[in-house]
């Protein structure tokens, strides 16, 4: 017997964790002496009130998108990939290389293979931790944080000394032909009537990353493969009595989880900088782990925590800069919010399930 | 009349929705062997965990010695005098005998004076009760019966004068078992009481003084063991008349199925386990191999399952299986039309999380019936599922409900439907009975040979020696990573093979 409803797991676990973060970061905030309420409206207000702030909010979900599925697809499989930093770090690499020396004739023959460079290099990030798991046994915990470091010094040296152009002091490459440019929302949605903000980053990519989620949800539940990975992330016994490869297995997970995080650059480096600057994942690829957590590791629960993660990310720029509430309080909030949804699952999960426990026997 | 060691007055647990233990009252009488039968999920351990403070009761009371006595814990429960032997011993398996029988029962900060008491009073008890047991030896190189030795010892030092034991025969060799009960019946004689679990009915029927039977949470009866019959006890554990023996008629073994010549198995720390062995199983015949868990069987059957990778030949109809390669040859053994229930169903014959519908098609799941373009075809699956069960017997017959929530013989109905309606060659089974209720093992029993009879090859590993003999036609025993011997299961009986699974020959036995 299930101790509780499904969607009591899927909705009422992050809706009540979601609640407590909340009320905590109140408290917070009124400790600094300021209005919470005050601090909560203008955070709706900066990330929900205009299409300036929903540009924004969707932009930052959009990576949060990408780097959340591949944190569960890998999750499926029983594995837990951390790298997604590294890893799309290197998938602006791919984009920076497939925009700046091939002369594309259209965007979206560019985006095409943008996003396939830019998978290749994300994938060929995560396959040596992956095979290193699959077959030495080092676990992919430890290596995928190692390979973060390793691609922030690959990056920084490939910025300074190969890509950055002739004279310029920046560490960053050239700017990426127009002919690259990816429509923003605001282009996309001109023609239906809607004047979406022309300043908001939000782009094309928004529309792959949902196609991407619905691929994932497919490739899960719907393939052989997905069973596969499923299987072998429950009972890596079970998965080799049905004739699984645990290496094949470890290997496709991580490649194709190592790809989606890479994918995230077509959105932050390809759509929003147009160039490849230092730091452009700003953290992305750690947030797709809350995200995925808080969403079941479900593309429609990875849909969700993203744009919440990404309403967080935008109205705490807003409150930063319209409030003394300190840029630092914002990373207090949005962790307090990865700790009660991720790391204190079972702090609500466990008086949830005696209380529908309790209430079945009422009825019983 | 001297009041009952142990008397236990409406206990009630209920987990959740399912309620363990149903209004349950039963005296041990001190001085007595009481053995309590019942099926798996009939409630025997969940009333000793409560007996031993594991669990608290919903209600009820139980008295110790004419006593009215609260358990919250296992402490208080050894206060009470009660000593428990788990069926999965609780040793600590590098230290000695010794520090074992004083862990979590020393005397002051300081080990050394408790262990010389220990020892004192180990001398005094194995006097007692002729329980010989080297203190200073280390518990990982002691044999499975030792150990047992040990942690009655553990609770006698404790002053225990109820002793549970829970399965206590189920890794013992037959010689193991019968100097188990010998040291029951000294313990008896010397005053103690001595509860004993299981669910063989040869060994109640032998060793107890009283049963009583539990089904589905009742105690259904408490009986002299003298006046009743294994029969009659069946029948009161599952509720209607039961077939103890397999019905079938004699095999006709015909050509080779599967042919293994000098196969060897290494497991993952490179130990050897199967060290050259030769084996036939021939169609329409099942091959039962014997042995005490742990003598290389569960390796050998990983090997034919394409599980694990070995050294040899493996010949099916005479083409040989691949035996190397990543161990993962399961998807081409089945392509070869074997059939694999393995003896781990709820750690590899299904996943426990999945519905009983994706479960349904685990190890088949890329058969080209389950596939619609590049998706799997659910309905088909679903369909499919909904016809094994009605097949089958499972119940509850939903293919929704996750493999976990079904009962064990349930889970392994839905293992034997899925290998047994590929309609396969050769069936591997290991272990197809175990945590199985009684009114199921009939119906896999049945399949297994219902499968012989069509002219299939079987090959059969299980510890149940009962088992093997009612089942197979043709017996080998395993020990050590060789076969000892083989025999017609007509012609031989459980003395000649309990001294060939102990690792002595022919000659020798």
């Amino acid at each position: 017997m299930e101790k509780m409803p499904k969607w009591a797991d899927v909705v009422l676990i992050p809706l009540i964790s979601l609640l407590l973060a909340a009320g905590l970061s109140a408290l917070v905030i009124l400790a600094i002496g300021e209005s919470p309420t005050e601090a909560l409206n203008l955070m709706i207000e900066g990330a929900l009130g205009s299409t300036y702030g929903w540009g924004y909010t969707l932009y930052y979900a959009t990576n949060f998108l990408f780097t959340g599925l591949a944190v569960a697809v890998a999750y499926h499989a029983g594995l837990f990939n951390i790298g997604g930093e590294g890893q799309a770090m290197l998938g602006g690499l791919g984009v920076a290389y497939a925009c700046l020396f091939i002369p594309w004739p259209h965007w979206t023959v560019a985006l095409l293979f943008a996003s396939i460079a830019a998978g290749l290099f994300g994938a060929t990030w995560a396959a040596i931790p992956a095979y290193l798991q699959a077959k030495r046994g080092s676990h992919v915990v430890i290596t995928t944080i190692m390979f973060n470091f390793i691609a922030a010094a690959l990056l920084n040296y490939m910025l300074v000394n190969i890509l950055k152009p002739e004279g310029s002091f920046d560490p960053a490459t050239a700017r990426f032909p127009e002919a690259v440019h990816l429509p923003s929302l605001h282009e996309i949605l001109l023609p239906f009537g809607i004047n979406f903000s022309k300043n908001a980053p939000a782009n094309v990519s928004l529309l792959v990353a949902i196609v991407a989620c619905v691929l994932v949800w497919l490739l899960i539940w719907r393939t052989w493969l997905g069973y596969e990975i499923r299987s072998y992330g429950k009972s890596e016994t079970g998965a080799r009595y049905a004739g699984m490869s645990p290496v094949k297995i470890t290997m496709i997970a991580m490649l194709i989880s190592g790809a989606l995080c890479g994918m995230m650059a077509i959105n932050n480096v390809m759509g929003e900088a147009e160039r490849l600057v230092l730091n452009a994942t700003e953290g992305a690829g750690f947030i797709g782990i809350a995200v995925a957590l808080m969403g079941r590791n479900h593309p429609f629960g990875v849909f969700l925590a993203a744009i919440l993660f990404g309403f967080l990310y935008q109205g705490g720029a807003e409150l930063a800069l319209w409030t003394s509430i300190p840029r630092e309080l914002i990373v207090v909030i949005q962790a307090l919010v990865i700790l009660f949804t991720g790391a204190l699952d079972n702090m609500v999960r466990m008086p949830l399930e005696k209380i529908f426990v309790a209430l079945r026997k009422e009825k019983a | 009349m001297t009041a009952a060691a142990i008397e236990l007055k409406s206990i009630s647990k209920s987990f959740g929705p399912v309620q363990a233990n149903k209004d349950i009252s039963i005296q041990v009488q001190p001085g007595t062997i009481h053995g309590i039968i019942g099926e798996n999920g009939a409630g025997k351990s969940t009333l000793m965990s409560i007996l031993y403070g594991f669990y608290k009761a919903d209600k009820g009371e139980v008295w110790i010695n004419g006593k009215l006595t609260e358990i919250p814990d296992s402490q208080a429960a050894i206060a009470a005098g009660i000593g428990m032997v788990f069926q999965h011993f609780k040793l600590v398996e590098n230290f000695t005998v010794l520090e074992n029988i004083i862990l979590g029962a020393e005397d002051g900060g300081l080990l050394r004076p408790s262990l010389a008491k220990a020892r004192k009073s180990l001398k005094t008890l194995a006097a007692e009760y002729d329980l010989n047991v080297d203190p200073d030896a280390r518990i990982d190189k002691i044999g499975v019966g030792m150990q047992q030795r040990v942690e009655i010892l553990k609770a006698l030092y404790r002053q225990a004068d109820i002793l549970i034991l829970d399965e206590p025969t189920g890794v013992l060799t037959p010689a193991e078992a019968d100097q188990l009960f010998r040291i029951l019946d000294r313990l008896r004689s010397e005053g103690k009481t001595i509860v004993l679990i299981t669910h063989k009915l040869r060994e109640i029927m032998e060793y107890t003084d009283t049963v009583s039977v539990m089904r589905r949470g009742e105690m259904t009866a408490t009986v002299k063991t003298a006046e009743t019959s294994p029969e009659h006890l069946a029948e009161l554990m599952v509720g209607r008349k039961v077939l103890l023996q397999v019905d079938k008629i004699p095999a006709k073994p015909a050509a080779p199925v599967l042919e293994i010549e000098n196969l060897r198995v290494s497991d993952e720390t490179g130990v050897e386990r199967v060290k050259g062995i030769n084996l036939t199983v021939r169609a329409g015949e099942i091959l039962g191999i014997a042995g005490v868990a742990g003598n290389g069987q569960s390796e050998l059957l990983e090997v034919l399952g394409g599980m694990r990778t070995g050294q040899g030949s493996i010949k099916l109809h005479g083409a040989p299986l691949p035996l190397t390669g990543s161990g993962a040859n399961g998807r081409a053994r089945r392509a070869a039309h074997i059939g694999h229930v393995p003896e781990d169903r709820q750690r590899e014959g299904l996943i426990m999380d999945f519905h009983a519908w994706e479960n349904v098609a685990f190890g088949y799941h890329r058969a080209l019936e389950f596939q619609k373009g590049v998706l799997m075809d659910n309905a088909a699956l679903r369909a499919d599922t909904e016809a094994k069960m009605e097949k089958f017997d499972v119940r509850p017959p939903d293919p929704w409900l996750a493999a976990k929530n079904f009962s064990g013989g349930n889970q392994q109905k839905i293992v034997v439907a899925r290998e047994i309606e590929r309609n396969p060659d050769l069936l591997l089974v290991g272990q197809p009975t175990r945590g199985v209720d009684i009114g199921a093992i009939e119906f896999i029993h049945q399949q297994i040979v219902a499968l012989r009879d069509q002219g299939k090859a079987v090959l059969l590993v299980s510890v149940e020696l009962e088992e093997i003999l009612s089942l197979a036609d043709r017996v080998a025993v395993m020990f050590d990573g060789h076969i000892m011997g083989e025999r017609q299961a007509a012609e031989t009986d459980e003395k000649e093979l309990g001294l060939l699974m102990a690792g002595m020959t022919a000659e020798t036995a």
